[in-house]
């Protein structure tokens, strides 16, 4: 089977890679914004601990 | 002078009915909104009266859905807010009796008027005379189990931000076998199916296991919120 | 109980998730990149579909993930209200978007699916629209958990309308379906999907498991960050950020 065969899926090529495109992008979001939060309440919380200990 | 358990249930079931008269604009507020969802369709839609008959069951369902989603508000939103609600939850009578008058004065004043003005919209709508029996049947059957699934949503969402919409949010996805069990019920009177006596039957049993149900959760919703 | 009591701590979940997210993620790339060949290459085209059919194999298991998400995140919440296991409530937060998006996935594939099938792209089966009531749960839930600020409260709350939910997912099934069947004249439903075969059969089940150690590693990942941010007050969070900076 060639690339362009594969590509194609029988024809029905253009449903087929944007179904499989679209599980892909929810998988992707799905990494990227958990990991985002994440350094986003280390920052956060860093920034807490800076202050904090300024004060003192 | 100390309240049996039914005595105390008559007691908030009579208070209900009593405060909501002097409100009546909000038992209004669902009335006219079912009016106005069968004037509007077939302005809509077109006078031709077949096209009307085939959609008539879903509208008129869908309109008492909603007018009693637009209702539930009205449960427990304003006790909560002069205090009347915490005085319920610290009485000593179990909170499900109280809760389940509570709801029951609500269907009393939002349902059952809607069951009972449905033949009249019925002509609106084309709907076949043999159907309108059934309509007001489902609707009899139908509304309370909305009344009372519809409390938990109520009770979770008491001084919520957005708490309206939230609530029709979070009740229309439990509301749906209802509604297609209603709807259906009317279509096959209404000669384009068959037998409406399944479906209504099926009504009755989610009428008793919300009644099982329902009191118990939405208490519990109370509680929660209350805290 | 006394396990439950070990591992319900969030700090002792916090240092074993941590250990397990680097195990899940390469269980899950290793059965994803597996699946996708088997999917899209090793299984043969199908008699009456194609190529087509291949969308299947994204389709079911994100709908399969998006039933079983919800019941463990009813699960996780009951623990949480029953028995005031605060990780319990963490657990069930984190679990509500993972589980909207495989409910989302499977509502969009299965449109997709639908267009070359039935010529629309959207089909009144009863499986997409049981999903797409379900889509309107997650969103439910998550919107309740959103609009209350205290933490204990949002989480019986909302532990509530996840137990209520997931009671009323078996009758809203059989509601649907009896609708669907009712309604079927002509219309085929992606229920009544190609014969299963084995050649179908290994790269849906190899696609199941991804999505389902997909969901633990994001499950780790996301309960961690939930932890540090609810326990920022407590001693060993303060030693954790000291020691990092």
């Amino acid at each position: 089977m060639t690339w362009s065969q594969f590509l194609a899926m029988g024809g029905f090529g253009a449903y087929v890679w944007s179904a499989y495109g679209f599980a892909a992008i929810m998988v992707a979001i799905n990494i990227a914004q958990p990991l985002m939060q994440k350094r986003k309440v280390w920052t956060r919380l860093r920034r807490n601990l800076d202050r904090a200990g300024e004060d003192e | 002078m100390s309240y049996g358990m039914f005595a105390a249930m008559r007691a908030v079931f009579s208070r209900e009915l009593l405060v909501f008269w002097r409100r009546s604009t909000e038992i209004m507020t669902a009335l006219v909104f079912f009016i106005m969802v069968t004037t509007l369709f077939p302005l809509a839609i077109g006078p031709e009266r077949h096209e009307l008959m085939l959609v008539a069951p879903g509208v008129l369902w869908v309109g008492a859905l909603l007018a009693t989603t637009l209702s539930l508000n009205h449960l427990f939103a304003s006790d909560y807010q002069d205090g009347s609600l915490e005085q319920l939850l610290m009485s000593p009578y179990p909170l499900s009796a109280l809760v389940l008058s509570k709801i029951a004065a609500h269907w009393v004043l939002t349902g059952l008027p809607l069951a009972l003005l449905s033949p009249l919209l019925a002509i609106q709508m084309a709907l076949p005379m043999k159907a309108v029996g059934t309509l007001v049947g489902s609707l009899l059957l139908g509304t309370p189990i909305l009344s009372l699934i519809g409390a938990v949503p109520a009770a979770l969402t008491l001084g919520v931000r957005g708490g309206g919409v939230l609530v029709s949010l979070l009740v229309l996805p439990l509301y749906t076998p209802v509604l297609i069990f209603g709807a259906e019920a009317v279509a096959a009177s209404a000669g384009q199916g068959f037998a409406s006596v399944a479906h209504l039957s099926l009504l009755g049993a989610f009428l008793a296991l919300a009644l099982s149900f329902a009191p118990w959760a939405s208490s519990a919703a109370l509680r929660v919120s209350l805290d | 109980m006394k396990f439950i009591h070990k591992y319900g701590s969030p700090k002792r979940f916090y240092a074993l998730a941590g250990r397990l997210v680097p195990w899940f993620a390469g269980i899950t790339a290793i059965l994803l990149v597996s699946g996708l060949y088997l999917g899209l290459y090793w299984a043969p085209p199908d008699y009456q579909q194609g190529d087509a059919y291949r969308i299947m194999f994204i389709h079911v298991p994100n709908a399969w993930m998006s039933m079983m998400a919800y019941t463990v995140m009813a699960v996780y919440a009951a623990i949480g209200y029953i028995w005031n296991i605060r990780l319990a409530d963490i657990l069930a937060k984190v679990t509500a978007p993972l589980g909207a998006s495989f409910t989302l996935t499977a509502l969009v594939t299965g449109s997709i699916w639908g267009e070359p099938m039935w010529g629309t792209w959207w089909v009144w089966d009863a499986r997409l629209t049981s999903e797409l009531i379900l889509f309107f749960l997650y969103i439910g839930y998550m919107a309740l958990q959103a609009s209350i600020d205290d933490d204990r409260r949002a989480a019986h709350a909302s532990a509530i309308l996840a137990i209520v939910g997931v009671v009323n997912i078996p009758i809203i099934h059989y509601s649907v379906y009896w609708w669907h069947t009712l309604h079927q004249s002509a219309s085929i439903s992606l229920t009544s999907q190609p014969k299963i075969y084995a050649t179908m059969l290994i790269p849906l089940v190899v696609m199941s498991l991804a999505f389902t150690f997909f969901y633990f590693t994001m499950l780790c990942v996301r309960a961690r960050t939930e932890i540090l941010w609810r326990e920022r007050h407590t001693d060993w969070v303060r030693k954790l950020l000291e020691a990092k900076s």
